[in-house]
């Protein structure tokens, strides 16, 4: 079980409220991302259910009891620090153990539980040396080790991948995808990199300013972000957004168009010229600057031949369009 | 890059850290080669630097005259006992200190470290009162106590500056994972700043060896210290500075021999976190 209720959860520090309240309902199994730009509270919220800091006011329930008092260790959570944050005086195997031998349990069982996570993680040789000899991989997988041992109700990673490079980062974003599948245990994820939010969560929870902005499946909030700040954090690259006559035209007071969402035409309604180009072989990236004085980029799939300079006409496709009102929520 | 010195320049700092160092160290080699010099020797004058008619005799006698061993063991258990009492009291203070600070620890910090310039004359005649009506006067445990009370200030700035050190998140994830506050303190953080406890648990056990004004008024006989079995030399027998300086000398000994071989220690953990 991992059913995580928040109600009406609030943070302050002093007289700054870093959460104003929040209200969110985290599912038994689910992989949920925390998302946001620095900043916005999302490493507050998780340590907030983790127990590591105590909620100002409001309710955490896990599997339906209160928690909101309970210590960290009563939670039946583990955590994963971004800094790994390992025992660099304790092996690998002691440090994996360290859970268990504080849970009081037997050595047998805790060497027996140790090698099941080792061979999961791949560590069985690295079980006798120290953090200080290891990858930074090896050693976030000595940090995932340590928390799958506990078997605990969920899981809660804060950033676990930013000390990592990026080629290590798309590895261990897929290893942890596939423990969430093979676990199936609730998995909490905090990260400012909205593309690892879209690749492994279940449900994403978009937060600014201590605030949530919107909860739904990667897919939903792509397609149906609920106003400006989701619709240009979601996505890479980010959201067109057009104000002025382009705007009026669709009755709103902002539209918004995917750079994937505009192709490139003979005769479309925009007429521009050709700033920067990105050749990335699969695609093109094109920063195109409308006669009107806007500036789009255009995401093209393949390889275009086109040049700064060049003149080129371009028209959103149909029904991509996203219409927003004047105070900044999207239009039905 | 490193500056390239060159050879002149490198045998005048070494001249220059070597005439430092002896000045520094020349108090206590005189008072090994007093303590090798007949009694007339001794108070030559001008004075003798190498004595003609080395002898043993000092050692002699002040091994004989009194009981060396007890002192030396009142002094062993002084100071481990005052300094190991200091550690249990500090190693707490320092952790709710470093890791969960609140408004006032720095004043707490400056407050505490502010009784260390108090002049321990000003309490001796109400300490030595207290110590008398409550049948601590000259007994073991009593300078224990009042060791461990001067140099706990030392020993929790000392202790605090070396947890700083120590990332946070370790201790919560120790936390996460199940630990006590007492398990985190002996499984985490203790064994982490074991460096820094090791030059704390050091320099305090030689401050309390070498401490002289407690040790001598608060004892007699029974509890007596190396410092008062120097100043037992002194004081009654008129000046006789070569048995005086091989007391002296027994008494340095061990505490020398103790920072002789854990210079290593004590520097690193002086240094402590003052470069990454």
């Amino acid at each position: 079980m991992g059913k995580i209720q928040l109600s009406q959860v609030r943070k302050s520090f002093g007289d700054v409220d870093v959460i104003p309240g929040i209200d969110l309902a985290i599912e038994d199994g689910e992989f949920v991302v925390f998302v946001g730009p620095s900043g916005c509270g999302k490493s507050t919220l998780l340590r907030l259910i983790a127990g590591l800091e105590d909620t100002t006011s409001g309710t955490i329930a896990i599997d339906g009891k209160d928690a909101t008092h309970l210590p960290p260790a009563k939670r039946g959570l583990a955590m994963v620090f971004q800094s790994y944050a390992l025992y660099p005086h304790m092996t690998v195997r002691k440090n994996i153990a360290f859970p268990l031998k504080m849970a009081g349990m037997s050595d047998a069982e805790q060497a027996a539980r140790v090698e099941r996570a080792a061979k999961v993680l791949n560590l069985d040789s690295y079980l006798d040396r120290r953090p200080g000899q290891l990858s930074g991989g090896q050693r976030q997988r000595v940090a995932i080790g340590r928390a799958i041992v506990r078997e605990p109700s969920a899981f809660l990673f804060d950033e676990p991948l930013s000390n990592l490079d990026a080629a290590l980062r798309v590895g261990m974003r897929q290893e942890i995808t596939e423990l969430h599948q093979s676990l199936k245990t609730t998995m909490i994820y905090v990260t400012h990199d909205q593309v690892e939010a879209m690749t492994m969560a279940d449900k994403i929870v978009v937060l600014n300013a201590g605030r949530v902005e919107q909860v739904g499946s990667p897919l939903e909030l792509y397609h149906s972000p609920r106003n400006l700040f989701v619709a240009g954090f979601i996505g890479s690259p980010k959201m067109n957004f057009l104000e002025g006559a382009e705007a009026a035209r669709h009755n709103a007071a902002t539209v918004g168009v995917r750079p994937e969402h505009i192709d490139i035409v003979d005769g479309g309604p925009w007429q521009g010229t050709v700033g920067l180009t990105e050749h990335l072989g699969s695609d093109t990236f094109l920063k195109v600057t409308l006669d009107t004085g806007e500036t789009v980029n255009v995401r093209a799939s393949g390889e275009v031949g086109l040049h700064h300079g060049d003149r080129i006409t371009l028209a959103p496709q149909a029904g991509k369009i996203h219409r927003f009102g004047a105070d900044g929520k999207a239009l039905a | 890059m490193a500056r390239a010195a060159s050879p002149r320049r490198t045998l005048l700092t070494t001249l220059a850290a070597w005439s430092v160092a002896l000045v520094i160290f020349f108090p206590v080699l005189w008072m090994i080669l007093t303590s090798f010099k007949t009694e007339a020797s001794a108070v030559a004058m001008p004075p003798e630097f190498l004595s003609a008619d080395w002898t043993l005799e000092n050692y002699e006698t002040v091994w004989s005259r009194s009981d060396y061993p007890r002192f030396f063991w009142n002094s062993v258990v002084i100071s481990v006992g005052s300094t190991l009492l200091g550690l249990a009291i500090a190693i707490p203070a320092a952790w709710s200190m470093a890791f969960v600070p609140g408004k006032r620890t720095k004043d707490l910090l400056m407050w505490m470290l502010s009784t260390k310039m108090m002049p321990a004359v000003a309490v001796l005649i109400p300490l030595y009162l207290v110590f008398q009506r409550i049948g601590l006067f000259d007994t073991k445990l009593g300078l224990i106590l009042a060791l461990m009370l001067m140099n706990l200030p030392i020993i929790i700035w000392m202790l605090y500056t070396y947890f700083k050190e120590i990332p946070g998140e370790i201790l919560e994830a120790a936390r996460m994972d199940g630990a006590s506050l007492w398990n985190e303190i002996v499984y985490v953080l203790t064994p982490m700043a074991l460096p820094g406890i090791a030059s704390t648990m050091l320099l305090n056990i030689i401050l309390a060896w070498n401490e002289a004004f407690w040790t001598i008024t608060l004892t007699t006989t029974k509890a007596a210290p190396l410092s008062a079995f120097i100043a037992s030399f002194s004081a009654p027998q008129g000046l006789f500075y070569a048995k005086l300086s091989a007391a002296s000398a027994m008494a340095i000994l061990p505490i020398l021999i103790l920072g002789w071989f854990s210079q290593k220690q004590l520097v690193r953990g002086l240094t402590f976190g003052a470069v990454k």
